[in-house]
């Protein structure tokens, strides 16, 4: 399968260890992910401010992705629910798609409205699946309890993603977890928020909120916490040390992007998967795996 | 607040505005309320009683408040909402028209600012791109001119411009 890869503006600056662990076992497992020059914000950002000029934003990524006949794979959640959101609202209104174009054309670009989107741990599970990857496991992660936190957007809102997931009971990262050979491990609110969007509005707020999820993650006696967006993957790891110090708190729990995990079990060298550029330490985990 | 001051016509407005189409739906069971990971923390953010204060036309008071900024978009209430007000899509449409009305929090006019010049969100610095050719990751571009064109094409370079005043 092969993929026009929209890595987001988070991830590149902020979590490179996810961008490049996602290369690597793509590159692994024969998917190929195709680089962009032309993507640039999915819309997202501003649809507070300007739902239209959001809207173009958006457009424009899939018109860039349309003009190379490709179909869009993001491993950021928001720019996923974002360009899917609206890629859906094009193919199905041609109004609004004549609409649009008319903008676009101004830049140069058109729509014509073909593109999908997908998450990039959607195409791990639907275009490779969990028994495969079980299939291909080089280094069982058995002994680890992990806690998968869903990002909102990679399940929210449920119509865009053709309910592929459920929203209140999802299961998807799990299964990918659990082939692995490492245990899943429950929580109490499971599905809930990271704040991250709001950091920048109200920072007592969000990080509040991310640390109810350390400290459920904690209660659950889970090793790690793992994930599948920039953004939560900031909000609780590069934003642990700020958490533990505003609310007094101690988790030292450390969080990993599903591709770093499914890297280890695949084989791959800690160092590729970018593991010493997380910021709460992985070294216990490693040695609980002998690595 | 006098009723004098209410402006019956505000719900009409912000049906129009896109997103804000189900708002008369709303029969204010709270189901959003209850399931508000941001509530759940600061209980100025109320998105129930946001709706009926636009429903009951306090017009003024709602567009100028700081807590419609506060949604985190998790889009919980929207899943579970019995009569598909759509929370989140209206709360875009009210700060849209906030917007119009010259209320723009800073951080969206930061957010503006960044994504209206640079193409993106959190900027690609020099540092950024030595460091991802050190781990063999592809360049990324500083900036994107379709972009900005299409700012310009919106108008929204302009609040931009002017530093979201």
């Amino acid at each position: 399968m092969k993929y026009a890869f929209f890595p987001g503006c988070l991830a590149p600056v902020m979590a490179r260890q996810f961008e490049l662990s996602s290369r690597k076992v793509a590159e692994k497992l024969g998917l190929e992910l195709v680089d962009v020059e032309d993507f640039a914000c999915c819309g997202f950002p501003i649809r507070s401010v300007d739902q239209e000029t959001a809207l173009l934003l958006a457009a424009r990524n899939l018109s860039v992705a349309d003009g190379l006949g490709l179909d869009i794979c993001t491993i950021c959640t928001g720019c996923a629910s974002t360009l899917a959101e609206t890629s859906k609202e094009l193919m199905h209104n041609d109004a609004l798609r004549k609409k649009v174009n008319e903008k676009l054309q101004k830049i140069g670009r058109i729509y014509k409205g073909n593109v999908k989107v997908k998450h990039f741990v959607r195409v791990l599970y639907e275009d490779v699946g969990p028994e495969k990857i079980k299939s291909q496991v080089k280094k069982s992660l058995g002994g680890l309890k992990l806690a998968s936190h869903y990002g909102c957007h990679y399940l929210k809102p449920s119509d865009v993603f053709d309910k592929f997931e459920d929203p209140e009971f999802p299961r998807t990262l799990d299964e990918l977890v659990s082939a692995l050979g490492a245990e899943t491990v429950d929580y109490e609110d499971k599905t809930q928020c990271c704040g991250g969007v709001i950091l920048d509005v109200d920072d007592n707020i969000a990080l509040a909120m991310a640390q109810r999820k350390l400290d459920h993650v904690n209660a659950a006696g889970a090793n790690a916490i793992v994930l599948m967006c920039p953004l939560c993957g900031s909000m609780y790891d590069r934003n642990q040390r700020v958490i533990e110090r505003r609310f007094n708190a101690t988790y030292n729990l450390p969080i990993l992007f599903y591709p770093q995990v499914l890297g280890l079990a695949l084989g791959l060298d800690p160092k590729d998967l970018g593991l010493d550029m997380n910021r709460v330490k992985t070294s216990d985990l490693m040695s609980r795996l002998n690595l | 607040m006098l009723v004098t001051k209410l402006d019956p016509k505000f719900k009409d407005e912000v049906s129009k505005v896109p997103g804000g189409q189900n708002i008369k739906r709303c029969f204010q069971c709270g189901t959003c309320n209850v399931g508000c990971p941001v509530r759940e923390i600061e209980e100025k953010y109320n998105p129930r009683k946001i709706i009926r204060m636009t429903v009951l036309g306090m017009r003024e008071r709602v567009l100028s408040s700081d807590f419609i900024w506060l949604c985190s978009a998790c889009y919980t209430c929207q899943e579970r909402c019995p009569q598909d007000v759509r929370i989140p899509e209206v709360m875009n449409a009210l700060k849209n028209l906030a917007v119009k009305e010259g209320h723009i929090h800073s951080a969206f006019a930061k957010r503006v600012e960044l994504v209206g010049t640079q193409g993106r969100l959190f900027p690609i610095s020099q540092f950024d791109n030595t460091k991802r050719k050190e781990l063999g990751l592809p360049q990324i571009p500083p900036e994107n001119k379709e972009v900005q064109e299409l700012f310009k094409s919106t108008g929204l370079n302009k609040l931009s411009n002017a530093g979201g005043e």
